[in-house]
């Protein structure tokens, strides 16, 4: 397959994702219940990208020992706890990420 | 209620803490796809039609590994799959809208949009209320295509030393620090978490993502049904 080709199906493919559901779900399928659990959304998908990309370096292996994110990301999560701002959690995280692997 | 424009508007301002991370991100983006092979005008395409930052890294770590075909594509497809919650979540608000709008619409569904219009569509009733995610999604859009260019166009000059990809958690991160004052949210989190980072290498075509997202919901759905009998 061509890069194009591919570049196309991949495009096409994450916009079907984006559509489908805006074009077939209609509103009388929604009720408190349903509203409850689709309020989870979040916080049930955003850890999958988190966890991974800490805890994973780019072979693929599991990393715990010597890894700096993994208190960079705590750091921010307090930070982001007390604040309740996006800004100071994202500038705390990358300030102690840097003073992690520059200074200490 | 207020103007379209202003509520478009309001979606540019609550986006905008959001897109610091992304610039970063398209750097890092533009850089690798030039770095694997692909042209400047193939890499920009894939911004421009496929305009969803982790499975366009995902599409880059799998070319480069050799991977076929069919694997990026399922695997683009899998990482991508979270869109079709988010749609079934917004969908309510959009439901009495021409289907031009919803065309329009979806191109926009992205996470940093979603997250922050998510917000907003439940607190407000106006009938021009999605005009909010319109404005996310284009700042969005335009972050993403300009960073995407200047990747391309700097190339090898930013350090990689940096761990700029460190950002991409970090958004993540920042978009859930409401969720973690909520007991229940807490604990969804720690599944979606640890179910993502144990089945990583584990679940096929990178779809550790939409299982780990199943997998939370599901601990969801226990967690609050139990509270309402107590």
């Amino acid at each position: 397959m061509s890069n194009w080709a591919l570049i196309l199906y991949c495009g096409l493919i994450t916009y079907l994702t984006r559509f489908s559901m805006i074009a077939l779900i209609k509103k009388e399928m929604f009720n408190d219940r349903i509203r409850e659990i689709l309020s989870f959304v979040p916080s049930a998908i955003f850890p999958a990208i988190i966890f991974p990309a800490i805890f994973i370096n780019d072979k693929g292996l599991f990393e715990i020992d010597d890894n700096p994110k993994i208190l960079a990301a705590i750091i921010a999560m307090v930070i982001g706890i007390f604040s309740r701002s996006i800004i100071a959690t994202i500038f705390s995280g990358l300030a102690s990420y840097w003073f992690l692997i520059f200074v200490v | 209620m207020k103007s379209n424009f202003k509520v478009f508007l309001k979606g540019i301002i609550d986006v905008s803490p959001l897109m610091i991370p992304v610039v970063p991100f398209g750097l890092i983006f533009g850089v690798l796809a030039i770095d694997i092979g692909f042209t400047p005008i193939e890499t920009m395409a894939m911004s421009l039609i496929i305009f969803g930052g982790a499975s366009q890294i995902v599409l880059l770590q799998l070319f480069s590994g050799g991977a076929s075909s069919l694997v990026i594509i399922s695997s683009v497809g899998a990482v991508n799959s979270r869109h079709l919650l988010y749609g079934a979540v917004v969908s309510e608000h959009l439901s009495d809208l021409k289907l031009i709008w919803k065309i329009i619409i979806s191109y926009f569904l992205i996470d940093q949009a979603f997250a922050i219009s998510n917000e907003y569509l439940k607190k407000n009733k106006d009938n021009n209320r999605y005009f909010h995610l319109v404005g996310g999604g284009a700042t969005c859009w335009v972050i993403w295509q300009s960073t995407t260019f200047l990747g391309i166009i700097l190339g090898a000059a930013i350090p990689e030393k940096l761990g700029l990809s460190f950002a991409v958690p970090l958004t993540f991160l920042a978009l859930l620090v409401n969720d973690f004052r909520k007991f229940i949210n807490v604990i969804v989190i720690i599944i979606s978490g640890l179910v993502a980072t144990f089945g990583y290498n584990y679940i096929p075509f990178k779809a550790y993502v939409i299982v780990a997202a199943f997998a939370g919901l599901f601990t969801a759905m226990i967690l609050t049904t139990k509270n309402k009998r107590i």
